[in-house]
């Protein structure tokens, strides 16, 4: 075993983006779902109420995110490589059941592996804008239709419904597995505590020194 | 110094995040502005109008009138210009010149349209008549150009005591019988309801059995029934919505009316946006306010659903007979056949984007189809100018020529027996003969039935907002109040099988794959502890 060092790996923006992510897709996906008849919780006004609000709060939170990814340079942790992608893959289908190692060592400037840069970068280019560009033209379908702009007239609105409908599966398949991912950490509970504290034991690595001491 | 960097930390996020979430949820929110909106307008219809003039004091109309055309020409001699308002209005003519999609320019009304109950006026005009804003209009001789032959006090009668007489062509009981046409004249003045109500709340041959949601009760019941009308309300007059200039009303019904003007909405005092909630508001586009705001009609007395005309002339010992249900409704009458009743009605629903069309005596009848629309509503969802909106849909089998393919019009009334009338005569075949004869259409000889279904609006009896329609009611799987309306997407109704069956197999199959995978894990770790520890 190598020596560990606790390391700040997730900053305090970074953890209150997470869980009001986590938060509000849950609500969107309850919600959701009860606005698609799959069940009743809220009842059909309120439910659809809150999910207009979650919405709302959801995209003034992904606003925020982007300028925080930018701001910071994190969004480079979301560059896809092919580098260990296969050894990570391996790890999840056999590796892990033999107790290996992780294959990709987690660092500050490299938090993500291979598959995670991989989901997450498909997570925030692609489905999350499909679902926040198809909930906004479900939001205001009528308005293309008044007001006669013909170029972004919704005829129906089946096809923006069943492209919202998908990425909502997309999306709670993600959260199963993500779920259950987050026991695959050094120990069963370590990708947890450290998403809600910030800290983790982390790999020392001669170039990689935390600023554990710089934030104490 | 930490628990200082904490508070600050945490005071950041607060402004970062929250404030701005509080800031754009405060600029979201509707001004609370439609209870002002309907306050100013109870407020507004609070108000009496108040007459300019005493009709008492009016020297002309202290005769005794012998005759109703003088009565017209005494009300004609100071409101000179009236008379020609009336000859142009649809309550006298009964027509109305009109651009179809698809047939071109017509000239219908009442005066020579279907309708599926009592059928059509012609050759049956004296008994109909007595709707008529008109005196005489017995036969085709009628003069439509006369001003002395409008009728102006059953529309202005203030006493409720002016009758027009049964089978009288429009004439009222005059002489002994007749009311007190000083008193009458003393007190003319705007439609109250009751005038609209003689005729709107009664056609089809008694209350209600029209519309469904017009008729008597609308005069005393309270809010329940009609927020509008309702006498705990504002205690609103037909008029007052249904306002006229220069004689031509406001508010056409689609039945015989086909062009799309002068049709009344609610927007009209309501506004395009009178909810708090947006998403209420985007409603709009598509759906009428009746259709939410009109959950039952004929909340009071029955309405007539079903008319079965087929049945009609049996006898019972050589007479004719009725049969009544357990509420006093006629169930069958020999003179006009099967009936079925309902209250509280929920309405079916149809897009409808002003314009309608009506089976003509001279259109063909396609025997291909399940049932014959005596009108039919234009519009669909792609069309952007159709809302949908809730129609009381009456359903009943009418006569019809069988080589000619055409409806038939029968006589159906007459002053006496043996002129063919069905009413008296109770015999299909020469009924038939006379009424095809009058209106000049050809008659092989051969009838039977066709199943025949006529719309018609559904915009009185608007509930309170306690009893309005609930999303869930139309937007369900089954059963939904629209479910019949099925060319487009409704949230909550409509799904496409496949991506859903798709989705849930992939929520299942990702769920059996963390488990399998779960298990295995739990399983190899035994085992490497097993194999140490030994």
């Amino acid at each position: 075993m190598s020596k560990t060092k606790k390391a700040y790996v997730y900053k305090g923006f970074e953890r209150f983006w997470h869980w009001n992510q986590s938060l509000l897709i849950f609500l969107l996906a309850l919600t959701g779902f009860e606005i698609h008849s799959s069940f009743s919780l809220f009842g059909y006004e309120t439910a659809v109420d809150l999910h207009n609000k979650a919405a709302w709060a959801f995209i003034i939170l992904i606003i925020f995110a982007i300028f925080w990814h930018f701001t910071t340079g994190e969004w480079k942790q979301y560059i896809p490589t092919t580098e260990n992608l296969r050894a990570q893959a391996e790890f999840y289908l056999f590796g892990i059941f033999r107790n290996a190692p992780h294959p990709t060592k987690k660092t500050l400037i490299s938090k993500l592996n291979p598959l995670q840069r991989l989901v997450y970068l498909g997570l925030k280019v692609l489905i999350i804008p499909v679902m926040v560009v198809s909930g906004l033209l479900y939001m205001f379908y009528r308005y293309p239709q008044d007001g006669g702009i013909e170029i972004i007239n919704v005829d129906n609105l089946e096809i923006i419904a069943l492209i919202h409908t998908f990425g909502a599966f997309i999306l709670l398949a993600f959260v199963i597995v993500h779920l259950y991912l987050i026991t695959t950490g050094h120990t069963i509970t370590s990708n947890l505590k450290a998403m809600i504290t910030g800290w983790e034991e982390l790999e020392e690595d001669d170039e990689e020194i935390s600023k554990k001491e710089d934030n104490e | 110094m930490s628990s200082m960097k904490n508070f600050t930390k945490a005071l950041t996020f607060f402004l970062a995040i929250i404030a701005p979430l509080l800031i754009v949820t405060i600029a979201l929110r509707q001004p609370d502005n439609d209870r002002a909106m309907l306050e100013a307008l109870k407020t507004k219809y609070l108000t009496e109008h108040q007459s300019g003039v005493d009709h008492g004091k009016m020297e002309i109309l202290q005769q005794d009138f012998s005759n109703p055309h003088e009565i017209t020409a005494a009300c004609l001699s100071c409101h000179t210009e009236r008379g020609h308002e009336l000859l142009q209005s649809a309550h006298f003519t009964w027509e109305r010149e009109a651009y179809i999609p698809g047939r071109g320019v017509t000239y219908l009304g009442k005066k020579n349209l279907l309708n599926n109950f009592c059928t059509g006026v012609q050759s049956n005009e004296g008994s109909c008549m007595k709707c008529h804003a008109g005196y005489g209009w017995s036969d085709k001789s009628f003069d439509f150009d006369n001003q002395f032959n409008i009728d102006c006090i059953v529309c202005h009668d203030n006493t409720g005591t002016y009758k027009k007489a049964g089978g009288g062509a429009g004439y009222p009981v005059m002489g002994e019988n007749g009311p007190d046409f000083k008193k009458i004249l003393a007190s003319v003045g705007l439609p109250k309801s009751e005038n609209c109500g003689s005729c709107h709340f009664t056609g089809g041959g008694g209350n209600n059995v029209k519309h469904g949601d017009l008729e008597m009760a609308l005069l005393t019941a309270g809010r329940n029934v009609d927020v509008h009308m309702g006498v705990d309300g504002s205690n609103m007059n037909c008029v007052d919505c249904h306002t006229a200039e220069n004689h031509v009303m406001k508010g056409r019904y689609y039945g015989v009316s086909s062009t799309n003007t002068q049709r009344m909405s609610c927007e009209e005092c309501h506004t395009a946006f009178p909810h708090q909630k947006s998403i209420l508001n985007e409603h709009s586009i598509k759906v009428a306010c009746q259709t939410c705001h009109i959950p039952v009609y004929a909340k009071v007395n029955p309405t007539k659903m079903y008319w079965d005309w087929s049945t009609a002339t049996r006898k019972k010992d050589g007479e004719g007979y009725e049969n009544l249900d357990s509420m006093g409704n006629i169930t069958y009458a020999s003179i006009k056949g099967d009936f079925e009743w309902g209250t509280h009605v929920q309405p079916e629903y149809s897009w409808f984007n002003g314009t309608a069309d009506h089976h003509l005596l001279t259109d063909k009848v396609d025997t291909t189809q399940p049932f014959l629309k005596i009108n039919t509503l234009m519009g669909e969802y792609r069309d952007h100018n159709s809302k949908i909106i809730p129609v009381k849909v009456h359903r009943g089998r009418q006569p019809y020529d069988t080589e000619n393919l055409t409806i038939i019009q029968a006589k159906l009334w007459d002053k006496e027996k043996g002129k063919g009338a069905l009413w008296l005569d109770l015999e299909w075949e020469r009924a038939i003969v006379e009424g095809m004869a009058y209106v000049g259409l050809p008659y092989s000889g051969k009838h039977d039935f066709v199943t025949t279904e006529m719309y018609l609006p559904i915009n009185h009896m608007v509930s309170p907002a306690s009893e309005v329609v609930s999303c869930k009611e139309c937007h369900t799987p089954e059963n939904g109040r629209l479910a019949a309306l099925t060319d487009f997407y409704m949230p909550g109704r409509d799904r496409n099988f496949m991506l859903d069956f798709s989705g849930k197999m992939l929520l299942i199959l990702s769920l059996i794959g963390v488990a399998v995978h779960a298990v295995i894990r739990i399983i190899s770790a035994r085992n490497i502890k097993s194999a140490q520890s030994h």
